[in-house]
């Protein structure tokens, strides 16, 4: 079973998602923060992580740029999973090593999941 | 410009009010006033120098007038920073409180996604409310977008940065995404195209919301049963984009405006309630920063075609 780690700090967000994988088959742990986010990569080692970018503790771009410094984190697929939309924020993102930046707003739970096997798959 | 909106423009107290500016702080108002004392001092400063003949005189009467544009300047200069000022701050308010609204609308969105799905006991009892649940909801999401859109545009923030697009493939996705919903009100989405692959470098976000607002109101002002005819046509500098329906059309009057932020014509307000206005008026900003054309033909009761052409870099797939 795939392990996904998704750093969320919206529940409702949080919770929708995590049930829709798991019924997709995943194994979903959640992280209500930047730091806990971190401390969770570096134990588990999912196969993929979904980040938010705004969050509280540390922000995803923070969280983003450990989880790439680091040897046992760097090689782990990340979407950015958020719903900032500016394009110096993408740009930002995808250079410091994102796989994919999604803006939640503008896609189903379907379309993420698409998404997230298709990433998996490669 | 029309006469009389010639005439509006020089009546400056109603411009003022227009901007919620005082008279001292209102550009439309001092900067003919600067004009006027400019002809005065002129003219003042011959009859002076024909009377005194002392330069020093007439050099302190010319210092003295300066001195007064000077001021009048200064305060032009800081009611157009004001306006300025005042634009950016409705652009960047408009900016946060959408990305703030979009929050709660993800939630809505997925929890519906998850209850709406087919193994999910809830959707067999009120499937068609939930439904519509997520109709309204996704309405919201547009008009969220849309004005993201405006603000963007307004703070000269450009969409993402030109990349490799296949614009014939890009095109065909939207097309089927719009299926669905014309194939509900009996209408045929037709391409018409002699492209077979064309990979451009453009703006593919700018060019995606292009293709998807002509599109979306091409369907949604087909009263029911009909056909919207899309055609692309590779002018080898130039990529045209036509979408041809047999809809509502626009009234004559209305075709001067219909561009504008937030104007929805009147014959489309009877048969369309739902829309903001925006989304011609974004279609037209990215086009124009693109350094294209866009422009449509329409007649009422009869259709509309609205087309747009953009100045294209064609690059080979690699």
């Amino acid at each position: 079973m795939k392990k996904i780690l998704f750093i969320e700090d919206e529940s409702t967000i949080q919770k929708a998602i995590s049930r829709y994988l798991e019924q997709e088959g995943y194994k979903v742990k959640n992280a209500l923060d930047g730091e806990i986010g971190l401390k969770s990569a570096k134990e588990i080692k999912p196969d993929l992580i979904l980040l938010d970018l705004i969050l509280p503790k540390k922000d995803g771009f923070d969280v983003l740029r450990e989880l790439k410094k680091d040897e046992s984190t760097k090689n782990i697929p990340v979407i950015a999973l958020t719903n900032l939309e500016e394009s110096d924020n993408i740009e930002k993102v995808l250079a410091l090593g994102a796989t994919a930046y999604l803006i939640k707003a503008n896609y189903s739970l379907e379309e993420i999941a698409k998404k997230i096997k298709q990433i998996l798959n490669q | 410009m029309s006469t009389k909106k010639k005439y509006e423009s020089l009546n400056f107290l109603k411009q003022c009010k227009k901007n919620h500016l005082e008279l001292w702080q209102c550009p439309a108002f001092l900067f003919p006033l600067t004009g006027l004392l400019i002809i005065i001092a002129m003219i003042s400063t011959y009859f002076i120098a024909i009377k005194y003949t002392q330069p020093e005189i007439v050099a302190l009467i010319v210092i003295g007038i300066t001195t007064i544009l000077f001021i009048i300047n200064h305060f032009i200069i800081q009611g157009v920073e004001t306006l300025a000022e005042a634009n950016k701050m409705k652009s960047e308010f408009i900016g946060i409180v959408s990305h703030q609204l979009r929050t709660p609308l993800t939630g809505i969105k997925w929890t519906l996604n998850l209850i709406m799905r087919k193994e999910e006991k809830i959707n067999d009892c009120y499937g068609q409310e939930l439904k519509e649940i997520n109709d309204n909801n996704e309405r919201m999401i547009k008009l969220v977008n849309d004005l993201l859109g405006v603000s963007k545009i307004e703070q000269k923030n450009p969409y993402i940065k030109s990349e490799k697009i296949d614009v014939k493939k890009l095109l065909e996705k939207i097309i089927k995404e719009y299926n669905p919903i014309a194939k509900a009100k009996n209408i045929e989405i037709k391409l018409d195209t002699k492209i077979d692959c064309l990979f451009i470098e453009f703006d593919k976000e700018g060019i995606s919301i292009v293709f998807h607002n002509l599109i979306d109101n091409a369907i949604k002002y087909i009263k029911n049963k009909g056909h919207v005819k899309i055609r692309l046509i590779n002018k080898n500098k130039f990529l045209r984009f036509e979408i041809e329906d047999n809809g509502v059309g626009i009234p004559k009057k209305d075709h001067e405006n219909i561009f504008k932020k937030f104007f929805r014509s009147v014959n489309i307000m009877k048969h369309e309630t739902v829309g903001t206005g925006l989304g011609l008026f974004i279609a037209k900003s990215i086009i124009n920063k693109s350094k294209g054309k866009i422009g449509f033909h329409s007649k009422e009761n009869k259709g509309t075609t609205f087309w747009f052409e953009i100045p294209i870099k064609i690059t080979k797939n690699i």
